[in-house]
């Protein structure tokens, strides 16, 4: 089983644009210590996936500062290895193939040099708005078991608060797990199978069809490539059931941070047999002081916490004052927070700076948001 | 390749600590953890590398395997070098026969080709059995200015300490006179911190001539001092006035710990301009429960707190249960204190399980001493574990109930 792994660092930015005018949606930071890419990336190198390039179209230099070699996904290799996957812009050439890619589709028409570079059998493809840990061995081995050109993952959603407003991908399938339809999502009532856009294909199937697309002027991946060639290629669906939460705005990412204190879901993402890496700081570990009160939060390394934190997510860096009470609320990495200052239902971005006395509060439906560096 | 370096580190890491007792039934002392997510030997390749002195032959001999694997190609202190970096130096076999490691200064003499292939002009030995942040380079700056054939940290004690340590007397440029290992009593508190930088071709000289006299230790304190001393080498002491603590015993251990806590902390270990690196698992971020106190302490990733801890260090993934207290205490990595049970004043080695209603240690005002135990000991439910108590294995537990 030979498989390369391919990621999409911008698709869906603009549902955070909060989060993501500086940053990719690959960059995102989430759960105290991770960035959103740290998920797919993880999945792919405890699946045994060593080979992964990174497709980015622009502000990705946070994403490239937090991959570094890759050496902390094990990923710094002679053979294979992480590769980020600049935007391929022609200088002297037409129009067309001077613009920035906008569809997954075109994504991947700017990465097929990659794609056929790669002597692996399988790609993997993924996005970075999904938080999941999938065993991918798993899905691949069901690909291979059906014969398929592509596999797609899907998961059930109940209703159309649980999908991106930007839309999403629904996908019947028959009894054998072979897709029969695929299409946009109508949001309509009762439970309906999406695509979480993690999907396994044929590397030369994919390479095929990219080419194919790319001389017809073709731009959408699902309806282009998947949903023409629905009864002649075999497109296989693979259910995934595990825990997934999928960032759709800032009030989900808000939503989808305070569902870590969920012992069931923290314990679906974070497990010993599959760890998820990220780049390391070496903080060294968080002290609490002598007045704090801490309940019900998740707190990252490097942290100094000398105040009251309630139901919070407080990343690396962070630093609590005295009599400063904090609750609901997210705190990016080195926010720093003085004395006596009250906080509820506010995302600080990193480098946040909160002096004393300040009162500030939002609401589980608008959290505050504070963007990086600002000093309140 | 070009290979020649100034200053090559040669870091004593074979002792077995055995005043550490259960802590180093199986480890050798600087792979004993510290501070929640850091090994003693952190800190002395943290400082190398910070110093700019990126190539280190670690001297291995007691208990490897856990040390071997922590260091592995050096990656977490940058210490994988193409040229350089971290190497083990295990006792081998060579023509003549195969020896261990007969003392500090024999482990240098039988890796002299070890250092002969960076072709470096100085040589730093360093022991992995303290904790301290310092730039090595400052003290070889000193070294070069004056022109020494050996220069030895030391730093001040108070008088009535002194005679634990190796003692210098020095004129009014620090160059030392006399040198007294554990000295009834002492002339000066200047103790030295087991730090030595030799200029190579001194080292060499010595160590050859040390080696061929069969009545020699083979020591640094005993044998390489006092003879360069004898023949009126250029030796001056260096002074250093930071932190510094030898954790070779389970008090001193505790104690290094604590230091770590409290609002101006004597070791600050969140030091942007100093960074200890150290090998990460990775682990989650820790949880902290509802109910869940946590005071004066310095908690690790992982961790899932639903209890009480005060003034504490905990490694990572530690799980304190609903209702269980850890005060006064050091938990290493991946220990589980179980619901209701009490721990105070004491040290658990990484993997020990404390079951349901167990009690370790008496509270501090009343404790005889601290009560250790092991690693990957199971205590089972409602055991007592007395205070000062040193538990090696789950056989010393009937004992106690």
């Amino acid at each position: 089983m030979s498989v390369a792994g391919l990621i999409f660092s911008n698709i869906h930015n603009s549902a955070i644009p909060e989060l993501t005018s500086v940053r990719t949606m690959a960059s995102v930071p989430y759960g105290c210590r991770y960035r959103l890419v740290d998920f797919p990336l993880s999945n792919m190198v405890n699946s045994g996936i060593t080979k992964i390039g990174i497709i980015t179209h622009n502000n990705y230099q946070s994403l490239m500062d937090h991959i570094g070699t890759g050496k902390d996904w094990d990923l710094a290799r002679r053979s294979g290895g992480i590769r980020i996957l600049p935007p391929f812009i022609a200088a002297y050439s037409n129009a067309s193939a001077a613009k920035l890619y906008s569809t997954r589709l075109e994504a991947l028409m700017g990465v097929t040099n990659f794609i056929s570079k790669c002597t692996e059998e399988y790609i993997v493809l993924s996005d970075c708005d999904g938080i999941c840990n999938i065993d991918l061995t798993k899905v691949i081995d069901d690909h291979i078991k059906k014969n398929a050109d592509v596999t797609i993952v899907t998961r059930t959603v109940k209703s159309a608060k649980e999908v991106s407003p930007e839309g999403a991908t629904e996908v019947k399938c028959d009894e054998n797990g072979m897709a029969t339809e695929v299409s946009a999502y109508l949001k309509h009532e009762g439970d309906a199978e999406i695509s979480t856009n993690i999907l396994v294909a044929n590397r030369l199937f994919l390479l095929n069809a990219v080419n194919d697309a790319s001389a017809h002027g073709y731009n959408h991946f699902y309806k282009d490539i998947i949903a023409r060639r629905i009864n002649r290629a075999r497109i296989n669906c693979y259910h995934y059931d595990g825990i997934y939460l999928q960032v759709t705005s800032l009030e989900s990412y808000f939503d989808c941070s305070m569902k870590l204190l969920d012992p069931e879901v923290r314990h679906g993402l974070f497990t010993k047999d599959s760890p998820i890496y990220t780049k390391l700081r070496n903080s060294a570990p968080t002290v609490y002081s002598e007045d704090s009160k801490i309940t019900n939060s998740y707190v990252a390394d490097g942290c100094v916490i000398e105040g009251t934190v309630e139901n919070s997510i407080i990343f690396r860096g962070v630093h609590v004052g005295k009599g400063t009470v904090i609750k609901n609320s997210i705190l990016l990495q080195d926010t720093f927070i003085g004395h006596n200052a009250s906080l509820n239902c506010v995302i600080t971005d990193k480098n946040v700076v909160i002096r004393n006395n300040r009162i500030l509060s939002g609401h589980e439906s608008m959290p505050f948001f504070i963007s990086k560096g600002a000093m309140v | 390749m070009f290979k020649k370096k100034e200053c090559v580190a040669m870091l004593l890491a074979g002792g077995q600590g055995s005043r550490l007792y259960a802590l180093t039934e199986k480890t050798a002392k600087p792979a004993v953890s510290f501070g929640g997510k850091y090994r003693i030997i952190d800190f002395p390749l943290s400082n190398c590398i910070n110093s700019g002195v990126d190539t280190v032959g670690v001297l291995t001999q007691y208990q490897p395997l856990v040390l071997n694997d922590y260091i592995g190609n050096g990656l977490p202190w940058d210490l994988d070098r193409a040229v350089g970096g971290v190497k083990i130096l295990p006792p081998y076999q060579g023509k003549k026969g195969a020896d261990w490691y007969k003392g500090t200064a024999n482990a240098i003499y039988q890796n002299l080709q070890f250092i002969d292939m960076y072709s470096p002009d100085y040589v730093i030995i360093l022991s992995g059995d303290h904790i301290y942040k310092m730039d090595y380079n400052k003290m070889l700056k000193a070294h070069k200015k004056m022109n020494a054939d050996c220069t030895i940290a030391v730093i001040d004690v108070p008088i009535e300490e002194a005679s634990r340590f190796g003692i210098m007397s020095v004129d009014e440029n620090d160059r030392i006179f006399k040198f007294a290992e554990k000295p009834k009593n002492p002339d000066s508190t200047k103790a030295s911190m087991g730090i030595y930088i030799f200029s190579k071709e001194c080292l060499f000289k010595y160590l050859i001539a040390d080696a061929a006299d069969p009545n020699s230790s083979n020591d640094f304190g005993k044998n390489i001092i006092p003879a360069m001393l004898a023949n009126g080498e250029k030796m001056y002491a260096y002074s250093f006035n930071d932190y510094w603590k030898d954790v070779g015993t389970i008090d001193s251990l505790w104690e290094a710990n604590m230091d770590l806590l409290g609002e101006e902390p004597a070791l600050n270990l969140n030091d942007e301009a100093w960074r200890i690196y150290s090998r990460h698992t990775a682990h989650s971020p820790q949880y902290v429960g509802a109910d869940a106190s946590i005071v004066n302490s310095s908690i690790t990733e992982g961790c899932d707190i639903y209890g009480t801890v005060r003034n504490s260090v905990l490694g990572s993934g530690v799980v304190v249960m609903p209702g269980a207290e850890v005060i006064d205490s050091v938990i290493m990595a991946d220990c589980v204190i179980g619901e209701g049970a009490c721990v105070s004043y004491a040290i658990l080695d990484s993997d020990v399980k404390v079951g349901n209603g167990c009690t370790v240690g008496k509270s501090r005002e009343k404790a005889k001493g601290i009560a250790v135990v092991g690693t990957g000991i199971s205590i089972p439910d409602g055991t007592t574990v007395e205070d000062g108590a040193m538990i090696y294995d789950s056989s010393d537990l009937v004992k106690e109930a």
